[in-house]
């Protein structure tokens, strides 16, 4: 046994023992509190290629905590699926925390910067156990983990608004999480185990027995709000727009993408595909709900004025998205789908990096007063055209990629209209993202706003910096995607029952 | 301030304090055993400090117990428990393997004195962040961390 065999619980032991450090440090000088921050979630990523590069190497790895064998002790899974997952939302994670200081220092009050890096750990490692966990009663205490600090730190940004939004958040999270609970209830008395390989494997004896049917309904329709999927959305464009920049970024893209896996792991490795076709087909309602999502979300976020709000309606769409890959369930779709969990976390976490340095530079990300912004802000500009070109998913940014796979899908299941709608939601993401670019690029405001103009300047390097390796990861992935593929097309089998 | 509720109050508050703490140790060392274990009984020693500022009123309570030694119970809780199963590691255990240790030193019972320090662990936790809250929940302003 050496460290690597360990990684899985190091993973999250460690960067729970940090945020205590954290906060013990932090009474003495909270200066230290970043470093400790900052260096967790670094090592955290780097553990997290580690495992990648052996489920990639050698299958799945399984860490059994205190060698309690798997249908009765608590165990870690990574497989194909989540270690992609688990290094995704990790890149993201150490990008957010290196954007991190700079936008802390001027958005929260000193005194509420220890609390707020305690939170910020709280909420990655909460993130980062949900993923790996194969045990779905775990996957819960982690839900709940990730949640409690979400709403802490999405009030902290001491605005009202930003307390409505919290609250709101906090009822339909907590909402959500017992639906979670309900479902995971069901599923336990009809099969007696909470290990989800195990369920996988008892399920099928009791496909048509209505509790396991509710145990469905309520799983998919709790994560479904945790992730934002569109009827249920209406806790979003709030939570992103009023909490602080960096904890959008984090919110926005991390634990998005972490509720869309869970529902993802729930539907495909417990319930297999098997259920979902025949036993209790849903998926061709999903499809429709989710091609709502896709015009919805977008038809809402060119109505906005406020930039953050603008990007917060866009997830909406791009949520739906990754549920039209649900939809469809086959591999090409899946592909596509898994693809947009990595583009869109990508792409998002850019476009709201661009949002809080102008927040951070402007005071403001009302859209009426930004014009010109390019002049006086060229690399964060740029940055956002990038992003937002694979938002749109012009080719050959990795969201084109992962548009591509998704309309391929589409037509492989002969869903030509819903191939169609597609199009059309890009064609409106053109709508909201052109928005920003002939405002910043074209619009110029010098003879109603000019003083404004003046004093914006670039932003620092820390927050520039993560913003632009995200910008071209966009591109070089998407140009160099045949080795994301490589790594795409095991999870998506792994999904739909293959090896 | 001043004395908060009456003399009955206080006098039974002070004879039964003592009590509810022991049968809350014993709650949490009985822990490995049977019925029991370190989040009932960190609810229970909470419990005490609960009616202690029914009793005698927030500040006096506060003074004794302040929310900076709840902090670090808090964090020393949470560390226990996850040092004790780091430890496991040591020996080639897995995470809260705590045989691998007993194994290791060759002392008998060993892990199920493993198990009481993991759950003296976490009742000190509970005990810590419960008073925490009822804290924050009784507070009407003035020291407010």
């Amino acid at each position: 046994m050496t460290v690597i065999d360990h990684l899985p619980v190091l993973l999250i032991a460690i960067p729970i023992l940090a945020s205590l450090l954290i906060l013990l440090v932090g009474w003495h000088d909270r200066r230290f509190c970043y470093p400790i921050s900052l260096i967790t979630v670094l090592s955290q990523f780097g553990a997290a290629i580690i495992i990648f590069l052996q489920v990639m190497r050698e299958g799945t790895v399984a860490y059994h905590l205190g060698s309690w064998a798997p249908p009765f002790g608590i165990e870690l899974l990574i497989d194909s699926f989540n270690g992609f997952i688990l290094m995704v939302i990790l890149l993201l994670s150490a990008a957010t925390v290196i954007y991190a200081r700079r936008s802390v220092e001027s958005e929260i009050e000193p005194e509420k910067t220890v609390p707020f890096y305690v939170l910020f750990q709280l909420l990655v490692t909460g993130l980062v156990g949900m993923t790996i966990t194969g045990d779905i009663f775990n996957l819960y205490v982690f839900l709940e983990i990730s949640s409690i600090a979400a709403y802490a730190l999405i009030a902290s940004a001491q605005k009202p608004r930003a307390y409505v939004a919290s609250f709101n958040y906090l009822i339909l999270g907590s909402i959500a999480g017992g639906f979670a609970l309900i479902g995971i209830g069901n599923l336990y008395v009809a099969t007696g185990t909470l290990n989800m390989l195990d369920l996988a494997r008892l399920l099928p004896a009791s496909y048509e027995l209505a509790t396991v049917h509710a145990a469905f309904l309520f799983l998919v329709i709790g994560f479904s709000i945790k992730a934002a999927f569109f009827p249920l959305h209406l806790w979003l464009p709030d939570a992103y727009a009023e909490s602080p920049s960096a904890v959008t970024v984090l919110i926005s893209t991390v634990m998005s993408k972490v509720s869309v896996y869970a529902l993802l792991r729930i539907v495909f490795s417990i319930f297999t595909t098997a259920y979902i076709f025949t036993s209790f087909p849903v998926n061709d309602l999903i499809l429709f709900i989710a091609t709502v999502a896709i015009i919805a979300g977008a038809i809402l976020a060119i109505a906005q004025d406020n930039l953050k709000r603008l990007l917060a309606y866009s997830s909406v769409s791009q949520i739906g998205y990754i549920m039209f890959a649900l939809g469809v369930s086959n591999q090409v779709a899946l592909e596509g789908g898994i693809l947009h969990i990595l583009g869109h976390a990508l792409m998002k976490g850019c476009l709201f990096m661009v949002a809080g340095l102008i927040i951070y530079r402007m005071g403001t990300a009302s859209l009426k007063e930004l014009g010109g912004l390019s002049k006086a802000m060229p690399i964060s500009c740029a940055a956002f055209a990038l992003a937002g070109a694979s938002m749109i998913g012009i080719p050959p940014t990795i969201g084109f990629m992962s548009k591509y796979y998704l309309v391929l899908g589409a037509l492989e299941a002969d869903h030509w209209i819903y191939a169609g709608a597609l199009l059309i939601g890009s064609l409106l993401a053109v709508g909201y993202i052109w928005r920003f670019i002939e405002i910043a690029y074209f619009k110029d405001n010098d003879h109603d706003e000019g003083h404004r103009q003046v004093r914006a300047r670039e932003g620092p390097v820390s927050m520039l910096l993560p913003m632009v390796v995200l910008a071209l990861l966009c591109l070089f992935l998407g140009i160099f995607v045949e080795g994301v593929m490589e790594a795409v097309t095991p999870a998506a089998t792994l999904l739909l029952g293959g090896a | 301030m001043t004395e908060t509720e009456s003399v009955v109050i206080r006098t039974v508050a002070r004879i039964a304090v003592p009590f509810i703490q022991v049968f809350a140790l014993y709650v949490i060392v009985h822990g490995a055993l049977g019925a029991g274990g370190g989040f009932q009984g960190g609810v229970v020693f909470a419990a005490s400090f609960i009616l202690m500022i029914i009793a005698f009123g927030l500040p006096c309570v506060r003074q004794r117990v302040s929310t900076r030694w709840l902090m670090i119970c808090s964090v020393l809780g949470i560390t226990i428990y996850a040092g004790i199963g780091l430890l496991c590691l040591l020996p080639a255990g897995n995470y809260l393997e705590y045989g691998a240790i007993e194994a290791a030193l060759g002392i008998p019972h060993l892990h199920g004195y493993l198990i009481d320090a993991v759950e003296v662990g976490i009742g000190i936790t509970v005990m810590a962040v419960m008073t925490s809250i009822i804290y924050d929940m009784a507070d009407k302003g003035g020291e407010s961390s």
